[in-house]
């Protein structure tokens, strides 16, 4: 497998997109749809029971991109899980597609 | 957009999955089967980006926030049928380490921003565009448009599957078991927020994009066409023909 310049343009990009990701930080507000439970129950006043049931059905090693336990009030403390956890997806994601597009790029000119 | 566990009820959660299957499975099929060489590296790279650039959240009035996804960048270079796999993985991982998204609404995510925003995107772009040079301005924006309407469909698609909830998931009295608010709310909630803010992010992230691969090295997009990339220099493959 070969890297063409464009492709090489592209993981400093990529690279650069990490490097400055605690920008995504700064919304702090939940997305539509997503919040917890608690936000919910203050919202319509009651917890949905199915929800209840299966909202915490899969506990994450990093919820929310960041450590769990201690205090992540602030940006600077939220920083290093952010930045971690975009190095640990960035890694993941390239290299599960990089081992499968190698296998497949196996027998072809 | 990353519909979290509990939001569904089964009967959708299960119906996403079905129909989630079998695309999964032709997708890994075109994508072996059709992809050219030259590509292959960037389907990696692929889901990379689109795994960062959801890790952008922009704030919105009312508190809320969001973020684009690149699905509809990725389906323009690589292929929809690409673009359902990368964004699936990229998904993937977001739901099992980092709990954006969840297991039982899997099938959904992916069905909204794999499949939707890739294939609502690349067809906007491709009817657009029609015959006009790669490089052409016409393309660059085509691509932001691909890339406003694929999201934003998506959003839509994504409010109705949870406003369908309080009428499809309640109790013998009426009360919702999960998404506690209908069609009437969620819709214009999504629709709105995306519509005006994230879509244009996503507009703007698929049109810089598109604009510097056309012009550094077309021969990997998808569609570039065959001759053009062969008096560019690069081998002709037979066996490889591009997907229509």
């Amino acid at each position: 497998m070969e890297f063409s310049r464009t492709f090489k343009v592209l993981f400093v990009c990529l690279i650069v997109l990490v490097i400055i990701v605690p920008i995504g930080l700064i919304a702090t507000g939940t997305a539509y749809g997503e919040w917890g439970s608690d936000e919910l129950e203050e919202m319509v006043g009651y917890i949905p029971s199915g929800f209840a049931q299966i909202a915490d059905v899969w506990s994450a090693p990093l919820p929310d991109y960041d450590f769990s336990g201690g205090d992540h009030e602030t940006l600077a403390t939220q920083a290093p899980g952010y930045y971690i956890s975009a190095i640990i997806g960035v890694i993941l994601t390239f290299g599960i597609l990089f081992i499968a597009g190698r296998a497949m790029a196996k027998g072809r000119d | 957009m990353h519909i979290p566990d509990g939001y569904l009820g089964p009967i959708t959660f299960i119906v996403m999955y079905i129909i989630m299957i079998p695309i999964w499975i032709y997708a890994g099929y075109k994508v072996q089967n059709y992809l050219r060489s030259r590509q292959i590296p960037y389907l990696a790279m692929a889901a990379a980006f689109t795994f960062v650039i959801m890790m952008f959240n922009v704030p919105i009035p009312g508190g809320s926030s969001g973020h684009a996804v690149g699905s509809a960048l990725v389906a323009i270079i690589l292929g929809p049928w690409a673009a359902v796999i990368t964004t699936s993985v990229a998904l993937l991982i977001q739901c099992l380490v980092f709990g954006d998204g969840g297991i039982t609404a899997f099938g959904a995510n992916c069905f909204n921003m794999g499949v939707v925003i890739p294939f609502v995107g690349y067809y906007t772009y491709k009817y657009i565009s029609g015959k006009t040079p790669i490089t052409s301005n016409l393309r660059i924006a085509a691509a932001a448009v691909a890339g406003w309407l694929g999201l934003s469909v998506a959003a839509g698609v994504a409010g109705f599957e949870m406003g369908i909830q309080p009428a499809l998931e309640h109790t013998a009295a009426g009360v919702p078991l999960y998404m506690p608010y209908g069609l009437n709310i969620t819709l214009p909630a999504m629709l709105i927020a995306h519509c005006c803010f994230f879509s244009i992010v996503e507009a703007l992230v698929t049109a810089v994009a598109f604009a510097y691969i056309a012009r550094s090295d077309p021969a990997i997009i998808f569609d570039y066409k065959k001759e053009e990339a062969s008096t560019a220099g690069t081998k002709k493959n037979p066996e490889n023909p591009q997907v229509s």
